[in-house]
């Protein structure tokens, strides 16, 4: 009976583990075999062709380079614009908090492409935003907002803006209050409360939603589509390109590769400094 | 006090608005989020001159009227349903039974087990597209169409699912279940009977988080669909000719649809809540003012 025990979590992980391993981990291997292949469509063969690399990287280095500069700032705006909000939820929404969650994920209920396109709409030299953002000077009397990298930046922050609050949310929900009362009654100002005890029990909210903003931000390449121009091109763009117009197979594979080293090594730093609770904080349970 | 000595109103405005900043900022915040769904909203009432639906023209209630008019638009929505209903049942079920051996047992793995489930989550959407597509290339079958789309869609489903139901799972009452197999219950009857009807609204939720990832996604099915084409790639298609304004109608009617589903989601929740709240609360009564009752 104890022996039957044990071997049941296997059964249980058996399906997804060797879906996740058939269809996620190994698919990886066949991509970096096809990264290390030379010659075109139809004879391609396999010669540990690690000059697929170094091209992947001097010809397109402007466009990671793009990339990681959009979304670093798309998170980092994220991040100001979702504190406050979920600051907002969490303790000062009262009756109105269900409705102000609701408006959070209201975007993820209509298609990424179909919300991304409707800020097409939005940022169009005729539109009346744009009109507006010219009528206080913002935008030039003749400029335009649509295919600039801005209008790229202001895609990704909206389309990634509710993974930023919604685990900030949560992890502000969880703070004892009492805790910020006890602060005030020894002495803290308003100011040294939230500096010393709201904000840092929303560390793992910040550094779980800065993650899922980052790395689905930092390869995505819709917005840069529709919302930039040629000039505004970030990897993604890049890699779909080669993959499904020019089929330059290894090129592309081997710039997926380095996109995702790339992504692993900002990750690793990032979680180095903020710690790692906040991504594997369940294992604790 | 203050506000008289220093005099008046603008020193009052100035104190409002730094007292509701945040909450000023929330308001913004909430209103950019729902601009763009308003956005989609009135262009379906739209009736554009050209092939184009970016600049108003006039009101109309004809692409409403035509919403299921256009045959492609109906055979790529069919088969996203479709996918999507597919990729959701065999991710909710693969990835219940997954959270439940997570939470419920220990075992060797368990560590490698939680990285195989937080890895796919981390990895940008179009690695995974883009190596999906490398792996059917290089092994030439299956080829590319709606089985290549389920399987990568039940993929980046699975640890999603997981996630969801993981957490429902953390606040069960094991209690339960012994009570189950003391009165004779044998374990699949404990696990039909008890544990599956309790941990139901989390699977549910877990299945409808999967079905809303699966009709959304576009990067992952653009690489890997061959000539199928599912809402969002029709989508993708339509936008270098001019999207249809039937396209927003959609849009809008999925946006409904799955508002009533979420409602339906949390009310079934809250209503599994208060049941659980029947059993007599142990730490209100002590066994000691238990036994008293009786005594009495």
């Amino acid at each position: 009976m104890a022996e039957r025990r044990r071997i049941v979590p296997y059964f249980l992980l058996g399906p997804g583990t060797i879906w996740l391993l058939l269809f996620f981990v190994v698919p990886l291997f066949y991509m970096g075999y096809l990264s290390l292949e030379s010659g075109v469509v139809g004879s391609l063969s396999f010669s540990w062709n690690w000059g697929n690399y170094s091209d992947a990287l001097s010809l397109y280095d402007t466009q990671f380079a793009r990339s990681f500069l959009y979304s670093g700032l798309a998170t980092l705006i994220c991040l100001l614009v979702a504190y406050p909000l979920a600051y907002t939820i969490a303790f000062r929404a009262g009756r109105w908090r269900n409705a102000l969650l609701f408006a959070v994920v209201a975007p993820f209920f209509t298609t990424y492409l179909i919300r991304t396109l409707a800020w097409e709409t939005i940022l169009s030299d005729q539109s009346p935003a744009v009109d507006a953002l010219r009528f206080v000077g913002l935008v030039p009397e003749n400029g335009h907002v649509l295919a600039t990298g801005g209008a790229v930046i202001a895609g990704l922050v909206y389309n990634f803006l509710p993974f930023m609050i919604l685990p900030i949310y949560a992890s502000l929900e969880q703070i004892d209050e009492r805790l910020v009362e006890a602060a005030k009654d020894l002495y803290a100002s308003s100011r040294a409360a939230f500096l010393r005890v709201t904000l840092p029990l929303s560390a793992p909210g910040i550094v779980a939603g800065t993650l899922l903003t980052f790395i689905p931000a930092t390869g995505d390449y819709v917005n840069a589509q529709f919302l930039g121009s040629a000039g505004n091109q970030m990897i993604g763009n890049v890699i779909q390109s080669l993959y499904k117009t020019q089929l330059d197979y290894p090129a592309a594979a081997a710039l997926s590769f380095v996109l995702m080293a790339l992504i692993m090594v900002v990750v690793l730093v990032y979680i180095r400094f903020a710690g790692s609770e906040a991504l594997m904080g369940e294992e604790n349970l | 006090m203050r506000r008289g000595r220093s005099g008046g109103a603008p020193r009052g405005a100035w104190r409002w608005l730094r007292e509701h900043a945040v909450n000023i900022v929330a308001a913004l915040v909430v209103v950019y989020m729902l601009i763009p769904i308003a956005v989609i909203l009135v262009f379906s009432f739209n009736d554009p001159a050209g092939k184009y639906n970016f600049t108003w023209v006039g009101f109309t209630l004809s692409h409403w009227g035509n919403a299921f008019g256009i045959p492609e638009l109906n055979s790529a929505l069919l088969t996203s349903l479709k996918l999507a209903l597919l990729a959701t049942v065999v991710s909710t079920a693969i990835g219940t039974l997954m959270a439940i051996a997570l939470v419920r047992h220990r075992f060797h793995g368990r560590r490698a087990a939680n990285l195989l489930i937080v890895v796919p989550m981390a990895t940008p959407e179009i690695v995974m597209g883009a190596s999906l597509l490398s792996f059917f290339i290089i092994l030439g079958t299956p080829g590319l169409g709606f089985q290549t789309l389920l399987i990568a869609h039940v993929m980046f489903c699975i640890s999603f699912v997981v996630v969801v139901v993981r957490s429902r799972l953390i606040g069960f009452d094991r209690n339960l279940e012994e009570a189950a197999q003391d009165l004779g219950a044998t374990p699949l009857e404990t696990f039909r009977l008890v544990t599956l009807p309790l941990i139901m609204p989390g699977v549910f939720g877990g299945a409808l988080l999967a079905f809303a990832l699966s009709i959304d996604d576009f990067v992952i099915s653009n690489f890997n669909s061959g000539t199928t084409v599912t809402f969002p790639l029709y989508v993708y298609g339509a936008a270098q000719r001019g999207i249809p304004v039937e396209v927003n109608v959609i849009a809008m009617i999925l946006f409904g649809v799955t508002v009533l589903a979420m409602g339906a989601t949390v009310w079934q929740q809250r209503r599994a809540e208060k049941m659980s709240e029947v059993r007599p609360d142990q730490e209100a009564m002590p066994p000691v003012a238990i036994g008293a009752a009786e005594a009495a």
